[in-house]
């Protein structure tokens, strides 16, 4: 499939295509937003099922879920401080749909949503958005003077105001960037050597011997992949506590 | 009869010797190498600079000052650039803070 015509196909992973047949097609629902939708279903079966037996010592799945749910707390409360516990159901929603995302996307034949710039700038502006409506609500018009910190000159006003209204700007834009050049990044490195195993192999009677070099590279990819899938969802969490943290307590 | 505060204090030494004790990443400061570092600069510099010529681009369409606003605001992205790099390497204040 990818090594078709000696040509490397690493991008056509991407594509997007219609599944559960013409009703899939008639309402546009993707192979991409299939699997949003398997990953919301493994995050709710995770939460349930894990912690329904409420063992006081948990068993696998309510450790796993008890781990998840202490991770971001603690994150949030460090980050955000007190103030910050009301947004933990936001971070802990965003940090699972993300990293059950890019886990999900190490999945043969499986899909990965976060390695689409629409889906991550959309969960980025979100992020976005709620950071601005958090900050006005809380502070009103002081909000404004965060484009002007304090004690600077006033004739340099002109020069501040618009790079840090650029720079507040441009937080969605790379949080987004970075996680789906993460993503993209990584699953073309695994597509390409995986093409080069498939093309070594053909290659007479030293074929099979040769690829198992691309081979084992692949392997290590893939433990590399699943350290990239979970650092780029904390990062992702991180930065919005951190930006939450700088809505809450404007500096 | 030993203290009950000594089982937390040697668990604890216990733990350093061991290199149990993960580094704590608190205070905004993120995890990654140097090539993760990199590519954080290099994501908010030229996401700073998409927004600025984005900007300066939208607003010249709008007020018909081509290419003007959209040189202006080039300048002001790579300022922004600059300015989201900086705060990358400056220590954040923490939450418990301000």
């Amino acid at each position: 499939m990818a090594a078709e015509g000696k040509a490397i196909d690493a991008l056509g992973q991407f594509e997007l295509a219609t599944v559960l047949g013409p009703i899939g097609g008639a309402v546009g629902f993707t192979n991409s937003n299939l699997f949003m939708v398997i990953a919301a279903g493994i995050i709710l079966a995770l939460m349930t099922y894990g912690m329904r037996a409420r063992a006081v010592v948990p068993g696998r799945l309510q450790n796993m879920a008890e781990a998840a749910y202490e991770f971001i707390h603690g994150m949030v409360t460090d980050q955000v401080g007190d103030e910050g516990r009301r947004f933990f159901p936001f971070v802990f929603t965003l940090f699972m749909f993300v990293l059950v995302g890019n886990m999900l996307g190490l999945f043969p034949y499986a899909f990965t949503f976060t390695s689409h710039i629409a889906v991550t700038f959309g969960l980025a502006a979100i992020v976005f958005v709620l950071i601005t409506v958090v900050a006005l609500s809380i502070h009103g018009k002081k909000f404004f003077g965060y484009f002007f910190p304090e004690g600077a000159p006033l004739w340099l006003a002109p020069i501040i105001v618009p790079v840090e209204i650029v720079s507040y700007l441009s937080r969605p834009v790379s949080l987004s960037i970075r996680l789906f050049a993460n993503m993209v990044a990584g699953h073309v490195m695994l597509k390409v050597f995986a093409t080069f195993v498939v093309m070594l192999a053909g290659l007479g009677a030293v074929g099979p011997f040769l690829s198992i070099m691309p081979l084992a590279l692949n392997i290590a990819l893939v433990g590399f992949e699943v350290l990239v899938a979970f650092l780029q969802a904390y990062v992702f969490a991180i930065l919005t506590c951190i930006y939450l943290h700088d809505a809450v307590h404007l500096h | 009869m030993t203290d009950r505060n000594s089982f937390d204090r040697r668990l604890r030494e216990a733990r350093a010797k061991q290199g149990l004790d993960k580094p704590q990443y608190g205070q905004g400061q993120l995890p990654g190498g140097n090539w993760g570092i990199g590519f954080r600069a290099g994501v908010e510099v030229v996401s700073a600079l998409v927004v600025g010529v984005g900007l300066g681009f939208l607003l010249d369409r709008w007020l018909g000052t081509w290419p003007w606003l959209f040189l202006l605001f080039f300048v002001v992205g790579a300022a922004a650039g600059v300015l989201n790099v900086y705060r990358l390497f400056t220590p954040r204040r923490g939450a418990d803070k301000s």
